[in-house]
């Protein structure tokens, strides 16, 4: 379930713990999922433990997964993460939009830009603040 | 947490003026996986070899695995540079050695994982590949139940498959024992995955050691239009200029706010290493504290 890019730049145990909160997010992890082990994640990736064992810390931390002695670790009752049952039926949307921005002519490249000004623009995420506080 | 391997002042000169390495201090943690790093003659296989017990230190102290390594040595495991075995004797002869000298070897695993390497014991080491001969000198080592591996290229001569099989066994050392490992590698690109502490030496002196993630944290990257790298809270490592274009690896204070016109970001691990081996020695920190 791990796929590690060494030499992207993101940190190994940031790339373990982001690929769990998506994982999550899209609902391919359910609440009580169990987690391979350290030593699984650790034979198949090539990974050093401390840093499998860091990214775990950290997600148990944020309350996505529940580590029981001896047992094994699970993925929460109920995690702190967007909801699950919104995500899937949202990335259906994005992805309908992706295809006409693609028909439209735009790259990869440039669909991610778009979508990085559209989270960073601040009058925007003022108007959906207020668009909250209206609703 | 208790120290796997401590250098004090540790120095060590060949002949009357070439130092190896000088004034060493390090402090490192138990249960670390610690890349080391540098250039050919920067001190590496000086500093495994005190470590290990083989080379007199010429200056400070040196602790591995809780006191001086002559009297650790049972619990230090070191392969050298391209894992030199006696050629005449066979494997099992060499794993008879491993049993005979070491109280805690575990020889049904020795045998076991020789055997899962499809080499045969009646060969001869010198008419093993030198991966093959690579594999006998870890078995030992991996056999040896040591609580510090001092590990001195120990892949160079691994295809993809053997160096995933041997960093799996490597890893559960670690994890099963708590054992600490020192392990020196010129392939930068594989390190980050193995590693998780970092030293650098350059010239017989350590230049930065530390926990990857937090020295990550403490640099940056910064790109800007020529000049300005002068002046700031931060402490240029080394520089590059293209097309009126510079670009930096920086340490920084507390506080590291780049100004308008920079752009910033974490290194990635092998911009940080490189940085270091790079940079304008006269200019690098005599020392970073770990």
């Amino acid at each position: 379930m791990f796929r590690v890019d060494a030499g992207s730049g993101v940190p190994i145990y940031r790339q373990l713990v982001q690929q769990v909160r998506r994982d999550v997010m899209l609902g391919r992890l359910r609440p009580g999922d169990q987690l391979p082990s350290v030593k699984e994640v650790v034979d198949s990736l090539s990974v050093n433990p401390n840093t499998v064992v860091k990214a775990f810390g950290e997600l148990e931390h944020q309350g996505i997964i529940v580590r029981r002695q001896g047992v094994g670790t699970f993925v929460a009752a109920a995690p702190s993460m967007a909801s699950p049952l919104v995500a899937p039926k949202l990335l259906g949307s994005l992805a309908r939009w992706v295809e006409t921005a693609r028909r439209d002519g735009l790259s990869a490249e440039q669909i991610r830009m778009l979508l990085d000004v559209a989270l960073d623009d601040p009058a925007r995420r003022d108007d959906r603040h207020a668009a909250d506080g209206a609703a | 947490m208790s120290a796997a391997l401590r250098c004090a002042g540790l120095g060590h000169r060949y002949g009357r003026h070439l130092w190896g390495l000088r004034d060493c201090n390090l402090d490192v943690p138990t249960g670390r996986v610690v890349a080391l790093v540098g250039p050919n003659g920067s001190g590496k296989t000086t500093l495994m070899s005190m470590a290990a017990g083989l080379l007199p230190v010429t200056t400070g102290t040196v602790q591995a695995a809780g006191g001086a390594p002559a009297q650790r040595l049972d619990r230090i495991g070191f392969v050298a540079q391209d894992a030199p075995l006696w050629p005449r004797l066979r494997v099992a002869d060499v794993l008879d050695i491993g049993r005979c000298m070491n109280r805690a070897f575990d020889t049904v695993m020795a045998a076991d994982r020789i055997r899962g390497l499809g080499i045969r014991p009646r060969a001869r080491i010198g008419a093993l590949s030198g991966g093959e001969r690579a594999q006998v000198a870890l078995t030992l080592v991996l056999a040896k139940k040591p609580e510090l591996f001092l590990l001195d290229e120990p892949m160079a001569n691994l295809d993809p498959l053997a160096r995933r099989e041997f960093l799996g066994s490597m890893f559960e050392a670690c994890s099963q024992a708590g054992a600490t490992v020192l392990y020196s590698s010129h392939a930068v690109a594989e390190l980050e995955r193995i590693c998780d502490y970092l030293i650098v030496l350059r010239a017989g002196q350590v230049r930065l050691a530390g926990d990857i993630d937090e020295l990550r944290q403490r640099h940056r990257v910064i790109r800007g239009p020529d000049g300005w790298p002068d002046g700031g809270g931060w402490q240029v490592i080394s520089q590059r200029s293209m097309a009126g274009q510079t670009i930096a690896l920086v340490r920084c204070g507390n506080h590291c706010v780049p100004g308008p016109g920079l752009e910033a970001g974490a290194p990635a691990f092998d911009e940080l290493v490189l940085g270091y081996l790079d940079g304008d020695a006269a200019r690098l920190p005599e020392e970073v504290p770990a």
